[in-house]
């Protein structure tokens, strides 16, 4: 950092005046070097004392939060404009080439430590036994293509990747197409449908359960919305989260709860692109209003449908809060993948069956999002 | 100013966008339409004010009625109490949860970025070996699913990470700590940011950033003082999709940060109060409701961002 640039008027002509452009740019003063190396050793003085209280248990917890977010948001700032100081320290002639890596080298070093390297390390360990110590060979996908729960695992989440995108795309554009025509409320409208996006599947789960809510007889009256439009036609209340194989699709309407309203916002801006003329000319033509939405609509805005419908797969393929939270999956037939690798790393602690389930994962997931950043891409480019 | 999405120009007040019904073009629907809106719009709200109404309603009532009955007499007395939230954030100890999600998806939201801005730059107006190849390689990493690094990264954090017998990853004892979500959440979110904010910051025109070198200013000042600035729409719709996505997180937190009383998270403390008091439902509900306020204010205030950020976080892996 140079004196002439201290102020954002960086671009006005003064600075021109006092050095021609093609100089070398000169090194920094040697106290900006000093003060440079001074906060990186206080950074790491403070940061160990901060480490301590942010695990000091008897703290005040306001204090531990304001502590953690001063931390973490100051911290990588002053770490970049340490290292970039450094940098101005260095001969003129290696500077330059050193920079671009300052900037890109936290990024780096992030994604190989917490992406490169564990997907590497994890489709190792799932080649070995439970405590990773010795080689099985395939044993652990054996597991995971013939044990009964895994197997329903995969039949339900495949389950999942067609039922929840299908609904939610299709009542998605129902519901755009529809509001388009809405001469007011159409804002209030999208955003009611749109709002389950900011609830957290958890939140979602809890919401769903009291709808699904079921007591035995005797044990006090029905709560659950269900139960009560149910019993109140005269019928008797059903374990609706233990009915085999329905609840799968109770879950998944809870998904579809949430994700309906981004398909929706996503198409109905789609639909908003689609030139009127184009419109207007398949009426003239007389073309009924269901012809005009399936012959003219849905084709126009295919490639919209396309990419809200790869991410629902995706979304749908990970699934694993919901199905987490909504009880026991296994004696409920409930199990997904995601679910599955939890369930074997955590409870089970059967590392090399829970490494094999997540690269199963990972294998089906990898051609849905290449064709997913590649749709994406090009509409992009086509905007 | 269009950041990534999808489609151009999404937005939910974009009733502008083109002439209504009544000029040309679309015709009005009449009352089915009116009809069919109001019945998903119903549809789709009745969970959550089924969930409103029961947080609010005493602990026997809840019991005893479904939360539907309370509109047939909606003015008795003793129909509705603050009860349960005081119960919930103090007995159950949501307040310390929500502290905890502040204090994990603050930072876990600015980590993220600043990384992946300054890499963003890098990537765009910098010039060096491996620049292209490199870049692949990131935007490459959004097909890693979450799951893909569980295992590894817990532990690195427990034990450390040895390479042929030598220690590569020092044992820093990350597991449970703030400093191991914050980068966890940090590196699962960097592919996505880098990707849109390099498609962003790459197409700010090159002519200002050249005229600023021209003028004596070196990178990091470039960086700071222009191009971060004239980026705040895409780091503003970044920064909402990614706070959503931390606060709303189980498995992160659950696998990295545990559930003990002290450390949990709003989403875990809500997932083991189900598991705990599962049929407590004046206490689940209020908890549950507590835990979606923010995003919703986030929701309601921030709409168009939010909008924006999510479908541009629909690639994210």
């Amino acid at each position: 950092m140079t004196e002439v640039v201290e102020t954002p008027s960086a671009s006005e002509d003064e600075g021109l005046a006092e050095r021609p452009a093609d100089e070398p740019v000169p090194r920094a003063p040697w106290w900006k070097i000093l003060v440079a190396f001074a906060i990186l050793v206080a950074a790491y003085f403070t940061l160990q004392i901060a480490f301590d209280f942010l695990r000091d248990e008897d703290a005040n917890r306001f204090l531990i939060a304001a502590v953690a977010i001063v931390i973490g948001v100051a911290g990588v700032f002053a770490l970049f404009w340490a290292m970039n100081q450094i940098v101005d320290w260095l001969p003129s002639r290696l500077r330059e080439n050193v920079r671009p890596y300052v900037f890109i080298g936290p990024a780096l070093v992030l994604l190989s430590v917490f992406l490169v390297y564990p997907v590497i390390n994890t489709i190792v360990l799932s080649f070995k036994d439970a405590r990773s110590k010795d080689f099985v060979g395939f044993e652990n996908y054996e597991f995971v293509f013939t044990d009964e729960s895994m197997l329903r695992s995969i039949r339900n989440t495949a389950l999942w990747i067609i039922v929840v995108p299908a609904v939610a795309v299709t009542v998605g554009l129902v519901f755009a197409t529809l509001a388009d025509r809405l001469r007011r409320g159409e804002a209030v409208a999208k955003s009611m449908i749109f709002m389950p996006m900011a609830i957290s599947f958890v939140g979602a789960a809890v919401t769903f359960r009291l709808i699904y809510s079921y007591r035995p007889e005797g044990f006090g009256t029905n709560i659950g919305l269900l139960n009560g439009i149910w019993g109140g036609l005269g019928n008797e209340p059903v374990p609706w989260l233990s009915e085999t194989p329905w609840n799968n699709f109770f879950l998944m309407v809870i998904m579809i709860w949430i994700q309906t309203g981004f398909a929706m916002v996503v198409l109905s801006a789609a639909i908003k692109a689609i030139p009127v003329e184009l419109i207007e000319a398949a009426r003239i033509d007389g073309a009924s209003e269901l012809q005009v939405f399936f012959k003219v609509i849905v084709p126009s805005i295919a490639p919209t449908i396309v990419v809200v419908t790869t991410y629902m797969v995706i979304n749908a393929l990970k699934v694993f809060d919901i199905v987490f939270v909504m009880g026991n999956a296994q004696s409920n037939e409930t199990e997904v993948i995601a679910e599955r690798m939890i369930n074997w790393f955590f409870i089970a602690n059967h590392d090399g069956r829970a490494a094999a389930i997540a690269v199963v994962l990972f294998l089906a997931v990898i051609p849905v999002m290449i064709w997913n950043v590649r749709q994406f891409r090009e509409q992009e480019q086509t905007r | 100013m269009t950041l990534a999405a999808p489609a151009p120009g999404v937005d939910l007040d974009a009733d502008a966008a083109r002439p209504k019904p009544d000029t040309v073009g679309v015709r009005e629907g009449g009352w089915f339409v009116r009809v069919v809106i109001l019945a998903v719009v119903v549809f789709w709200l009745i969970p959550v004010v089924g969930v409103l109404v029961t947080s609010f309603r005493p602990e026997a009532n809840v019991d005893s009625s479904g939360w539907w009955t309370v509109f047939a007499h909606p003015f008795r007395a003793g129909e509705w109490t603050l009860d349960n939230y005081s119960q919930a954030l103090d007995a159950q100890g949501f307040e310390n949860a929500l502290l905890n999600s502040m204090a994990v998806a603050i930072p876990a939201t600015t980590i993220p970025i600043t990384i992946a801005a300054f890499a963003a730059y890098a990537f765009s107006w910098m010039h060096f070996p491996g620049r292209d190849a490199l870049f692949v390689l990131v935007v490459g990493l959004l097909v890693v699913p979450l799951q893909m690094a569980l295992i590894p990264i817990l532990r690195l954090y427990v034990g450390g990470g040895q390479l042929w017998g030598v220690h590569v990853f020092p044992d820093l004892n990350l597991n449970g700590t703030f400093l191991g979500v914050w980068l966890a959440h940090a590196a699962f979110g960097l592919p996505l940011a880098v990707y849109l904010l390099r498609t962003f910051i790459g197409s700010l025109p090159s002519s200002i950033i050249e005229s600023a070198k021209i003028d004596g200013a070196d990178d990091f000042t470039i960086f700071w003082r222009l191009v971060i600035p004239l980026s705040v729409p895409a780091l503003a719709a970044f920064a909402i999709f990614q706070f959503l996505w931390v606060w709303n997180d189980l498995l992160v937190a659950y696998v990295f940060l545990g559930g003990t009383q002290e450390n949990r998270v709003i989403t875990i403390a809500l997932a083991n109060l189900v598991g705990s008091r599962g049929e407590n439902w004046h206490l689940l509900t209020s908890a549950a409701f507590l835990s979606m306020i923010l995003p919703l204010i986030v929701f309601f205030s921030l709409q168009r961002y939010f909008v924006r950020g999510l479908t541009a976080g629909s690639v994210k892996g």
